[in-house]
């Protein structure tokens, strides 16, 4: 007979202390964004601390972490959005382009022109599909074909087909997939550089999720993207780069490790990564 | 500690990978009993017994298919899934060089003894014990473990060369002998196969716990 004995000892699992490197950045990637030590404050509380990393251009960078790691808070911080809530303050550099975003006499509009911003929920203006989009290039003075433009969005943001017929209808009347999707064609209607996206995704559908992570592949040829992401498929699915945050004794969030997304998903350096992609923690 | 139901899950599949592994380590050794007590019955128990490895390979697999698609492993978790995967297709495979030893076992049964094996079991034992502390090292997550027990693919191969040359000899020196010597080194060479696929499991040891995908001790057949 053949022998079926078990082991005599248990197999232990272990979750392996892979020994921390140092945080590793996309070094050979062109930045658009570098941001340096920066820690951002609501009133007296730190939601963020002692951040640094490189968004490289033209890339999906995903934000990953647990609840109350500061990932929304990071990325407010890149187009100072955190500074619109009252009380709030931010130290440290992110420059984009080069040029600190925080230095004094820059136009915070002009930024966010810059670097566009789509929310967790589709929040599209009560008015027409055309308007939504026009929006933003009408405040802009845009001088050239407004047609041609809104087509141009709406076709980059994979909805001109689906909407073509009835521009004049009302954006809050298109189902959430696709109310998400005008958002983003209306952030890239102004041409920004980045694109940055705080969990497009959660309140839609898996198939219209699945359409927003092709768009964002498509987008990412000409834009650099970064999304924050509470779904951790999607961030493995989707990104090039993958920053972990976590949150920290003080419950301020810190940057644990940031690397190329095959290697933070398969084989990440930092034991507290582990524990939180394989859902030991968080 | 969450994921209480994945973590199961991986324990169970990678009992039934050790058991497996078990199964063929006592097929190997088995085989060279039935050579070298030309007991048939034995070879012929030991084919038979081939069907189960097989089916265990197969329902491991699924398992791991099933906890990739429903609990979508990541990092460690994802390592130890994939290492499953290719270590029992290695096993498999030994346990096919275990049943091809017992198909030459019941020819060579037939046949007058060429002479007293000595260096085929000797083989053998390198081999099973090269599997059997593989898959020790693999439960223990012990690299260093691995590489060792890799190197020993080396004995493997000087026996192989001895086996070979030894029987050459006699194949020159005897025409009458060229059958139950090519025999013979079919044996060796389903042996020297096994040791080769240990040494594969050494590499996905290293794989799991260090995330790279490193060559070892590349034989020289």
């Amino acid at each position: 007979m053949v022998s079926q004995e078990r082991p005599s000892t248990p197999v232990q699992v272990p979750v392996p202390r892979v020994e921390a490197g140092p945080v590793c950045t996309p070094g050979e990637e062109e930045p658009v964004i570098e941001v340096r030590g920066l820690n951002a404050w609501y009133g007296g509380f730190r939601a963020v601390k002692d951040i640094t990393l490189t968004v490289p251009r033209r890339r999906i960078t995903a934000i990953i972490g647990p609840s109350g790691s500061g990932k929304s808070t990071l990325i407010r911080c890149l187009n100072r959005m955190h500074e619109l809530v009252p009380g709030t303050r931010v130290e440290g550099e992110v420059l984009f382009e080069g040029q600190d975003i925080y230095a004094p006499g820059v136009d915070p509009v002009e930024v966010r022109s810059r670097i566009g911003m789509v929310f967790q929920k589709p929040n599209p203006f009560p008015k027409s599909i055309f308007e939504n989009v026009a929006f933003g290039l009408r405040i802009n003075g845009y001088r050239g074909d407004l047609r041609e433009a809104v087509e141009r969005s709406l076709r980059a943001a994979a909805l001109w087909d689906e909407v073509k017929d009835k521009l004049g209808q009302n954006a809050l009347r298109l189902s959430g997939g696709q109310q998400q999707r005008l958002c983003i064609a209306r952030a890239i209607a102004v041409e920004p550089e980045v694109v940055l996206m705080d969990e497009p995704c959660s309140a839609l559908d898996p198939i219209a999720t699945l359409k927003i992570e092709d768009l964002m592949r498509e987008l990412s040829q000409r834009y650099t993207i970064v999304i924050v992401t509470h779904n951790m498929q999607q961030a493995a699915r989707v990104s090039d780069y993958t920053a972990v945050l976590m949150m920290d004794d003080d419950r301020a969030g810190y940057l644990v490790e940031f690397g190329p997304t095959r290697e933070v998903f398969t084989n990440p350096r930092d034991h507290r990564t582990e524990a939180y992609i394989t859902g030991r923690i968080g | 500690m969450t994921r209480t139901l994945l973590q199961q899950e991986l324990t169970e599949v990678q009992e039934e990978m050790m058991v497996m592994a078990e199964m063929v380590a006592s097929a190997i050794e088995r085989s060279i009993r039935a050579l070298k007590e030309r007991d048939v019955e034995l070879a012929r128990q030991i084919i038979a017994d081939d069907l189960k490895v097989n089916d265990k390979r197969y329902a491991i697999e699924e398992r791991c298919l099933e906890i990739i698609a429903t609990q979508q492993p990541m990092a460690s978790d994802l390592r130890t899934i994939i290492s499953v995967l290719y270590i029992i297709v290695d096993l498999e495979r030994m346990g096919d060089h275990a049943e091809g030893i017992a198909k030459l076992a019941i020819l060579l049964a037939d046949e007058p003894p060429l002479k007293p094996y000595i260096d085929i079991p000797r083989m053998a034992q390198v081999s099973i014990g090269m599997l059997r502390d593989a898959v020790e090292a693999f439960r223990r997550r012990d690299p260093q473990m691995a590489r060792a027990v890799s190197d020993r693919d080396d004995e493997v191969d000087a026996l192989y060369d001895q086996v070979y040359r030894e029987l050459l000899t006699f194949m020159l020196q005897d025409p009458r002998t060229i059958q139950r010597a090519t025999w013979l080194t079919w044996v060796a060479h389903n042996l020297e196969r096994i040791a080769d696929r240990a040494t594969n499991i050494c590499e996905r040891v290293v794989y799991l716990v260090e995330g790279r995908i490193q060559e070892m001790n590349v034989s020289k057949y």
